[in-house]
């Protein structure tokens, strides 16, 4: 019994000598820099930046070759604590942003062509006559923007649509790349009134196929501040530089305008959505 | 004599008794035609109509832009009424014109006439081909003077004729080689002096024996032709299938027909190209199988490009009262159809209607590993790990395992134990391959 822990501890301090030495000769050199900058950063390795991972960002920015608020998912708070690691000074960049859908049309607005019964992904029905929403802009709602989500933001609604809940968005972008319809886009994330349509589509088109699509009537630009809102080809376009007033979206005849949290999102399906998974 | 196949294959059933006894008819000038501007596969042509034009038949209505792209004519004299975007029958919505037949059915000025073929060089034929907008009839559409524009280094020194037509339901190109077995092989020998080559072969499946004696008694006489009798299996009718089954040469992956000295076009297409150059008309209508148990009088119907599914079922009889799906070329490749105003482009071999309990609704499931679909591959890929990369998103890895490779032929689907949907993934994987490589410039 004896011997053997003799033994046993004789071994274990013969290799804890050999590890410590072996630390020393091959050692990895990190630079400290990136080891607090790692930290700083948020750790969720989502690629938002444009690198593989946040290892590798916190290296570039430690090296400079990166800029401090190289990072949009952690924002301004991760861009001062890293301006503090490398002695910068961080001004402070725009207002944080969100991702949205820039569409309203659910299973009862918006008209269905046929009957899709293929793989579950929207980059996959879209290769079908661009999905089975007689709108072409129409999101399509079979989720794949909640599936690349890395952090759980997007709710698919059971009416059909996916919604950003903006407290969890950190605007890393990744599903603005992945909808197969470029309906995602970025917006201030305090902002409250948003044209929820992106159709360019003609305004006898868009009623015939969806009851709460913009079709170019052109009030809103007329009752909002000048520039506030533009048109892009029948599509009325919100500049989030100036923002509008709630009121406006009282004289849109279609509903496309909607003031979030007063009926953007019926709370109780979103509930459903969020309990679901 | 030893069978002539490939690797990999299935033997679907071929349902080709049909429409097989149906002789080619024309279909009178339906009311009002869509022609689509893009019918070729590579850059869609420009329009050059406008709401209101008159056009006669055979005007260009799209002119080619770019090389790997080909004009689109008039199918037939009148107005312009509209420009608006139709479903296209390859799984699009697309732009075209909507033209309101004058019942003249005049031709433009210079076409339709006899042309002396004999003292034209192969430049001067080739010209007259890209002029009349001809495309591979097949399917694929793909322009046919790019195919005969070989890069300098490449020699070819076998021409086939496809008339393998390994599609089930389909008998278009069944039936217009037995009746225009000749003008199919004129505009053989057209393709061979474009490119300057000796040998001929025509390649049609053993379960045409009528159509393999027709282009025999053609032949008969004909130096550097010979019309090879293929095994009865599914894709043989596919240009590299073919191709190997023929000569066992093997194209390389990525690569082309040219790359082992071939050059493969339809029977379609080679009737066209006789037509074109002898007699001056541009490719404006074609041979359209339209078949299945969904139809009340299958058959095979010369019809005007442009010509709606809506006008083409009606000339056969009408729907019968439970059609449950409408499929826009074979039922292994073809693509189903959400509306009967899809009409007729230069790639639409037959319009296959099939009943409600045909078409079992299905759930696919997971993939068992049981390899049925990696031995009936045609192409031998892994369709089975390829599948599974995809459901993951790992498209990288399955552009490691050349999924750019698949011919989509839809083998593997066929024979899949889980039901899986295995050619819609390999779509949507090169799709966002091409994404990915779109954005990394």
């Amino acid at each position: 019994m004896l011997t053997a822990v003799i033994a046993l501890a004789a071994l274990a301090l013969l290799a804890s000598f050999g590890l410590a030495i072996a630390a020393r000769i091959f050692a990895v050199k990190v630079d400290p820099k990136a080891e607090a900058i790692e930290d700083a950063l948020p750790g969720a390795n989502c690629g938002a930046c444009g690198l593989p991972g946040c290892s590798e960002l916190a290296k570039r920015i430690a090296e400079g070759k990166a800029d401090i608020d190289a990072c949009p998912v952690g924002g301004e708070s991760v861009a001062r604590e890293i301006a503090g690691i490398m002695g910068q000074s961080y001004e402070g960049g725009g207002a944080r942003m969100v991702a949205m859908v820039m569409c309203n049309g659910n299973d009862q607005a918006a008209v269905k062509r046929f009957y899709y019964n293929g793989i579950y992904d929207c980059t996959s029905a879209a290769l079908l006559f661009g999905g089975d929403k007689a709108c072409s802009y129409g999101c399509l709602g079979l989720g794949t923007c909640a599936g690349i989500c890395p952090f759980g933001a997007i709710d698919m609604l059971p009416s059909g649509l996916a919604r950003v809940n903006p407290d969890r968005c950190t605007g890393c972008t990744k599903c603005v790349g992945a909808c197969p319809k470029g309906i995602i886009r970025m917006v201030p994330a305090g902002s409250t009134v948003h044209i929820l349509c992106s159709s360019h589509d003609k305004g006898g088109k868009v009623r015939k196929i969806c009851s709460v699509g913009c079709i170019g009537c052109q009030r809103c630009v007329k009752e909002a501040p000048e520039g506030a809102i533009t048109m892009d080809t029948n599509l009325a376009v919100v500049n989030y530089e100036t923002g509008i007033p709630a009121e406006v979206a009282e004289v849109c005849p279609m509903g496309t305008i909607v003031v979030q949290g007063a009926g953007a999102v019926e709370p109780a399906e979103q509930r459903a959505a969020g309990g679901e998974g | 004599m030893a069978g002539r196949k490939f690797i990999g294959g299935v033997h679907p059933d071929y349902s080709k008794e049909l429409a097989r006894g149906a002789a080619i008819e024309e279909m009178p000038l339906p009311g009002r035609l869509v022609v689509h501007f893009t019918q070729n596969l590579g850059a869609p042509p420009e329009p050059i109509v406008k709401k209101g034009d008159a056009v006669k038949k055979g005007q260009v209505i799209a002119e080619a832009k770019g090389f790997v792209s080909a004009p689109v004519h008039a199918p037939t004299s009148g107005m312009v009424t509209s420009i608006d975007v139709y479903p296209h029958p390859v799984g699009t919505d697309l732009p075209a014109a909507v033209i309101e037949p004058d019942g003249a059915d005049e031709w433009a000025e210079g076409l339709n006439g006899e042309r002396d073929v004999s003292g034209l060089d192969g430049q001067a034929v080739k010209q007259y081909i890209l002029e009349a907008g001809l495309v591979g009839m097949g399917g694929a559409a793909f322009p046919t003077h790019v195919k005969l524009s070989p890069p300098e280094n490449k020699t070819i020194d076998l021409l086939v004729v496809n008339g393998a037509e390994c599609e089930p339901y389909l008998t278009a190109d069944h039936r217009l080689m037995l009746a225009h077995p000749a003008e199919i092989l004129d505009g053989a020998a057209l393709f061979a002096r474009v490119l300057n080559v000796k040998r001929i072969v025509v390649g049609i499946e053993k379960n045409k024996p009528d159509a393999i004696e027709a282009m025999r008694k053609a032949a008969a006489g004909r130096e550097g032709l010979e019309v090879a009798a293929l095994d009865v299996i599914y894709p043989q009718g596919a240009e590299k299938q073919l191709i190997y089954a023929l000569t066992r040469r093997r194209v390389p992956a990525g690569g082309l027909p040219m790359d082992v000295g071939v050059l493969v076009q339809n029977v379609g297409t080679a009737f066209a190209a006789n037509e074109a150059v002898r007699w001056c008309r541009p490719l404006i209508s074609r041979v359209v199988t339209v078949t299945g148990s969904g139809i009340d009088r299958p058959g095979n119907v010369l019809a005007r490009v442009g010509t709606t599914f809506q006008d083409l079922v009606a000339f056969c009889g009408g729907l019968a009262v439970d059609t449950g799906k409408v499929i826009s070329g074979g039922p292994m490749m073809g693509v189903a159809q959400y509306s009967l105003e899809a009409s007729v482009t230069k790639g639409t071999s037959g319009i296959v209607l099939l009943r409600q309990d045909e078409i079992p609704q299905y759930v696919s499931d997971a993939c068992v590993r049981c390899g049925r679909c990696v031995r009936v591959c045609p192409m031998t890929l892994k369709p089975s790990a390829l599948s599974i990369f995809i459901e993951k998103m790992d498209f990288e890895q399955a552009a490691e395992y050349n999924v750019n490779d698949c011919i989509e032929c839809g083998c593997c689907a066929y024979v899949c134990p889980s039901l899986r949907p295995m050619v819609h993934h390999f779509r949507r994987a090169k799709a966002e391959l091409r994404k990915a490589a779109r954005k990394a410039g």
